[in-house]
Order: C-alpha cells, then structure tokens, then sequence
C-alpha cells in the first residue's frame, strides 16, 4: 500500500510540475521520462537480474529505427509504429539474446557491446536510408500521434508522461510477480534458481526480451516525440548513460531510474555551464556516489529507512 | 510650510496629465523600441566546447566573439549591442536540441547559430523549428540545401560542401588528371563527397575508376591501399579525424618519397593541424580544397589583414599568441560572416524582439547579394533565399615547403547546381 501510494504521489508531482516548471525545464521532464523508461529497461536486465549489458544503445536504436523510418519512408500512422518500435527491441533484444546469453559475466558484457557496434555500423553503412551518422529530421506531418501534434510541448508531455505511467506500472507489477522473484533469484544465485527448477538460460532471455520492450518504447518515443533518429544514439554511450542512470538512482529500484535520468541530465546541465571539463563533474560525482552510496540513491534509503521500497 | 513650498511637492493638474498620458503609452507598448535601445541583443550560439568538434569549437568561438566585438564597435544591431550566449553541445545531436531549447527557453536568445557538426545540425534543427526561433548553422553540410531541414534553418555563411566538391572538378580534371580513386570514411560525410564528386568529374569528362571506403572504426588503412588501381592518375582522400595522420604516413610507405598518383584532398582532415607535422611529409606538393586560405596568399583582400588581426590570427593561419595552435582556418569565418548577415538582416527588418522572428527570417530569405567587405573576408557571396544557402567561391592550395599556398580560385558558377527545395513555399 506504501510503495503504491507513493508512486501515485510521484505521478501527481510530475503532473503538477509540468503545470509550475519554466518552460525549459517542462521539457526536460519529457526527455527525462522517456530516457527513464529505457532506464527502467536496463534496470529489468541489470538492477533486477544482474545481466550487465553494454548493449541496451542496439536496442534503444532498434525502437528508434523501427519507428522513426516508418513514419518517415512508409508513412506509417505514428501510434503504430511506437508499437511497432516496442516490438523492434524486443526483437533485437531476443536475437541478440540467443547468443549472448551462451555467455555469462564479462564475456557478456563484451558480446553484447559487440553486438551494438555492429547494429552502430550497420547504421552508418545503410546511410541511404537510415541517414547515417547524420540522421533524419522528421517533419511535422510524420509526428501526428492520434490527433496530438507532438511537435508541441504540452502534447508531447502527456504521451511521455503516459508511456511512463505505462512502464511504471509495468515494471512494477512485474517485480512484485513470481517472475519478479525469479529475476531475483537469476541475479543471487544461478546455479540454486536451476536447483529449483528453472532453465537460467531461458529465464534470462526473457528478461532480456522483456528489457528490450522497454528500451525499443523508449527510442520509439524519443523519435517521435523530438522528431530526430541518427546513428550517435546507436554508439556505446547510449548504453552507457541508461547504466549511470541505475546506478545513480539506484539498482533494483523502480523509481531508480526517473532519479538517476533526471539527476544526470541536470548534472551535465548545470556542469557544463560551469566549464568544459564537465564530465569531470559528473565522473566526480559518480565516484563519490561510489563511495558513499554504492547501492545508489534509493538504493541506499531502502537499506537504511525504507525497507519496503521496491 | 509655506505655498510656495506645497508647490514643490504637489504637482501640477498639467504634469498629471502628461505623466498619465506617457504611463498610457507605456503600457500599450508604443514606446517599447525607444526602451529597448540599449538592452543587448542576446544571440545564443551552440558550440562544440567538447566532444569530437572541439578543435572547431575552440577557434568558432574566438571568431564569434571577434565578430561580435566589432560590430559591438561599430554600434551594434539598430543600436543595441549584441551579447552572444554560448552553449556547449558536446557535439551530440541529443544535447545539441537540449541547448536550442536552453537558450530559447531559458536565456531568451533572439535567435541560435554557429553550429557545424551535420548531425548536430539535424538533431537540433527540429527543435528549432518547433520554437520559431531563427537558426543559422555553419555546417556546410547539404542539409540545409537539400530540403531535409525547415523554414527557420538557413545556411547563411558557407558554402555547402555539394557546391564545394562540384567545384573542384573543372581544376582536378584540368590540372591533376581525369582517372581519379576516391578514399572516403564510409559515412555520410564521405559518402556525400562519393557522390557528388563522381558526378562532378564524370560532367568533366572524367572518371571515378575506383571508390574504396573506410570503415569509421578503422586505425590503419594498409589493406586498403592495394585496392588502389595503378592506373590512377590523381587520389582523392577526405578523411576527417586523426586517422588522416596515420593514412597519409601509411601512404607514403605504400608509395615511396616523390611515386603514386597525384594527391588531393579537402583540408577538413588537416584543420588544426600543422602541415609541417612529422610524417604528413608525403603531403608535399600535393593539393588541397581550402575555402578561406590558412596561409596569407600573395592576393589576399584588403580586408585580410584586419580580420586576422581582430581574430588574433598570424600570417600562417596560427594563433599569435601559439604558433602551434593552429586554427580551423577554412570554416570558422562563418561564424563571422553570419554574425554580419544577422545584423543585416535585423537591422532591414526593424526587428525589435521575438515577435518579428518571422519578419526576420523572410528578410533573410529576400536578401541575395553579399559583397566583399569586413563583413565578408572569405570573399563576396550569393545567397539563395529558396534553398536557405549561401555560395562562394573556393580556392585550391598546393603545400610548398610545408605550408598551404593558394594556387587557384574558383568561380561560383563551378559550383553551382540546381536548387532542391524551396522553403519559402513552407509554412512557419
């Protein structure tokens, strides 16, 4: 009843920030909220079932992709090719599991960071109609999404803010389910989960299909409710940024991800106004989270005040 | 007290009147452009500070900030200084619309300009649009020109590299020879000089024998240098990045001192790079595209010497206060020709504030001629106000004794080609 009540509080304050915030920072909300739910992905994989991908920038772009260069070379109405994109990364995320999953650990992590920079030059090679490293800037028309021009903020915000109420409810039904604890079970102890029944390899993969949803919605709403798909969101440090978001946020947390997104899209903010080396702040930052919060924000207030927290 | 001093405090029924009758007219804003006289123009300008495009970065904002002073100097922009706001975006296109979004939203530019980076341009330019806020990039890229962008993106001081390439080919095929083997990075980048070179030399009477396309990952390029046929006459390479070091230490190698076919290439590879750096030595003698020549040519204008000196620019495209900080000679003085293209336009549209964005980037798009001036040091330019591009002419260098020298300019009509978009007829 405490973790219910308190993400429905979290949904209002962001209807009401929307409705108080500057401008600038109301759309922020929106990339942040977008950006969580590919968190809230990674977090399905990594926070919950310990699969430290270096992979999720492949499956951000198959959403991107799959949506973005159907509206723009098909025509396709834009709701269905957000669902179109969804499934695009879960798609990507089970081919890629298939193989990936053979390995464990760093081999993991290296097959599938692998396997993202080929999708990354794929990207590249097929320029003609990916739009390469320069990408493609989608029109005006190609982001009308079931009567809402996207093109606008307010609109933009209520489809990103019901896409994450979407993901969050998502998530969190999932990790409160009895896969949930079977996600939990992959991540402390492999070989006592197969003990009991389960195939890892195929438990695994389900995570991972059910990680590439999210991702796949996430890059398929970023396409189109910024209206630009290019090869730079396909590259390591996509796959990087949705790790930063979890561990700053806090690993197996649900609300981890919307923490750690918005904490690190203001700390670049704010830093890089202050000076070029700004990613010096924010590696400083990280090393004294490190430090002194190794399980990140939420993380470390479930273990020390909220045991409840999910 | 006496009458004479409740005068002094009480005023007049007259100054009542008139003091309602200015507040009247304060308030129904007619008296706004006499206030706003004065208060700086604040123009925000996406910088690559970081990422890949830092080396640009570093000398556009020097130039902007020469541009912005002189015309700070010369009285502004209808007699209100201009004050730049500078953003870094990380040469990402995500971050590149975060700072179009930050400085429109937030700093409350007037209008963005100053990006390069193609898909930085393309990231960013949606968002623009979306905010009806002017934005004027220094790309070069054929973004602009090619109709894949909107009505608030203009590329008003460059010429746009389809027009550059194009207008290599007359001289190559006149000069170096007419079988070419094209090396490009096997990106957007690479594949538009691919393209549109192709064609260029094959409207000389030319030919493109071979085009051999190097992966973005690659570090060395030996097993591609096989591929080149013997029969070439002239190796065309572009290869931006520090991989240009490596290729042309690894072509010399291929090749031997003085052998191969004759070099030429864009000096994108080679902006901030001293020519005279161990191992480009097999570059002697070869030739370069340059759109505003590094090395102070014998002919240069009379407005040379006053651009460099207000940018703190040596003779050798050098900082003055560090010889070995060479700059991004070729493109940056877009920056400073779009800051003169903005006061021009600003100041024959009367813009006043946000309100006239519109009136301003119509204004923008009917003007056509730009001469030789201070406000134009890389040479007199035609703009297009259909295709939102600018044209110039380009020069070719050949390197002598480690240094650029000018050896040819081209005229606009080698570069020019049919337009492919016509924004005026889009909405805003």
């Amino acid at each position: 009843m405490k973790s219910v009540a308190l993400h429905l509080g979290v949904l209002v304050l962001l209807v009401v920030a929307q409705f108080l915030l500057p401008s600038y920072h109301a759309n922020n909300l929106s990339r942040i909220l977008v950006l969580a739910v590919f968190a809230m992905g990674y977090n399905i994989a990594f926070g919950y079932s310990g699969l430290l991908s270096l992979g999720h920038a492949l499956l951000f772009a198959a959403g991107m992709y799959g949506a973005g260069m159907l509206v723009h070379h098909a025509g396709t109405a834009a709701l269905l090719a957000l669902l179109i994109g969804t499934l695009a990364g879960g798609i990507m995320a089970t081919l890629v599991g298939l193989l990936a999953l053979r390995t464990a650990g760093v081999s993991f992590m290296i097959v599938t960071l692998m396997f993202a920079q080929v999708g990354f030059l794929t990207i590249l090679y097929f320029n003609g109609v990916t739009g390469g490293d320069e990408g493609i800037a989608l029109t005006a028309p190609e982001r009308q999404f079931i009567g809402l021009d996207l093109t606008q903020d307010a609109p933009r915000f209520w489809v990103a803010l019901v896409l994450f109420v979407i993901a969050l409810a998502a998530n969190l039904a999932l990790v409160r389910s009895r896969f949930g604890r079977v996600m939990l079970a992959m991540r402390e102890n492999e070989e006592r989960s197969r003990m009991l029944g389960f195939n890892p390899y195929v438990v695994k993969l389900q995570i991972l299909v059910i990680s590439g949803l999210f991702s796949g919605a996430a890059g398929a709403a970023y396409a189109l409710l910024f209206g630009y798909i290019g090869g730079s969101f396909a590259s390591v440090q996509y796959s990087i940024l949705p790790m930063l978001y979890v561990l700053l946020g806090g690993a197996a947390t649900v609300l981890g991800p919307l923490l750690g997104a918005g904490l690190m899209f203001y700390l670049i903010d704010f830093a890089s106004g202050l000076t070029s080396a700004y990613l010096m702040v924010v590696g400083a930052a990280l090393v004294a989270l490190v430090l002194f919060a190794p399980k990140g924000i939420l993380g470390t207030i479930r273990e020390r005040w909220l045991p409840w927290l999910p | 007290m006496t009458t004479k001093d409740r005068n002094a405090f009480a005023p007049s029924r007259r100054a009542v009147l008139a003091g309602m009758g200015a507040g009247l007219l304060a308030t129904t804003g007619l008296v706004r452009p006499v206030m706003a006289q004065g208060a700086p123009l604040k123009l925000g300008f996406q910088l690559h500070a970081t990422g890949i495009g830092a080396s640009y970065g570093r000398w556009y904002q020097r130039t902007a900030d020469a541009a912005a002073k002189m015309i700070n100097d010369m009285g502004g922009i209808g007699g209100r200084p201009i004050e730049l706001i500078y953003e870094d975006d990380g040469t990402d296109p995500k971050r590149g619309a975060e700072v179009v979004d930050k400085m429109a939203n937030q700093h409350g530019c007037e209008l963005i300009l100053g990006t390069l980076f193609s898909h930085v341009v393309m990231g960013s330019a949606p968002r623009a649009g979306e905010l009806k806020i002017p934005y004027l990039v220094c790309s070069e890229g054929y973004h602009v020109a090619s109709g894949a962008l909107n009505r608030w993106t203009l590329q008003p001081g460059i010429t746009d590299v389809r027009s550059q390439i194009s207008a290599m080919a007359p001289w190559v095929a006149a000069n170096l020879g007419k079988k070419v083997t094209m090396v490009f990075p096997d990106y957007a980048f690479g594949h538009d000089h691919r393209d549109f070179f192709t064609a260029a030399m094959k409207a000389q009477g030319g030919e493109v024998i071979a085009q051999i396309a190097i992966p973005p990952t690659e570090t060395s390029f030996t097993q591609y240098l096989p591929q080149i046929p013997a029969e070439t006459e002239v190796l065309y390479h572009v290869m931006v990045g520090p991989g240009v070091l490596t290729f042309v230490k690894e072509l010399g190698e291929f090749y031997g001192p003085g052998n191969g076919p004759k070099l030429f290439g864009f000096i994108d590879s080679l902006e901030a790079v001293d020519i005279a750096t161990p191992g480009l030595e097999f570059l002697e003698g070869s030739h370069f595209w340059e759109a505003h020549n590094r090395v102070k040519p014998a002919d240069a204008g009379e407005h040379e010497a006053a651009y460099r000196a207000a940018v703190g620019v040596d003779d050798n495209g050098a900082s003055v206060a560090d010889a070995t900080d060479v700059s991004t000679y070729s493109h940056m003085f877009s920056t400073w020709e779009t800051l003169f293209f903005i006061k021009q336009a600003m100041e024959a549209a009367g813009y006043t504030g946000p309100a006239d964005r519109q009136k301003l980037v119509e204004t923008m798009e009917g003007i056509s001629d730009l001469p030789y001036g201070i406000e134009r040091p890389q040479g007199a330019k035609v703009f297009n106000g259909k295709t939102h591009q600018v044209f110039g002419t380009q020069t070719i260098s050949q390197v002598q004794g480690g240094k650029l020298v000018k050896v040819h300019q081209t005229s606009m009509a080698d570069g020019a080609y049919d337009d492919a978009v016509d924004y005026t007829t889009m909405s805003f």
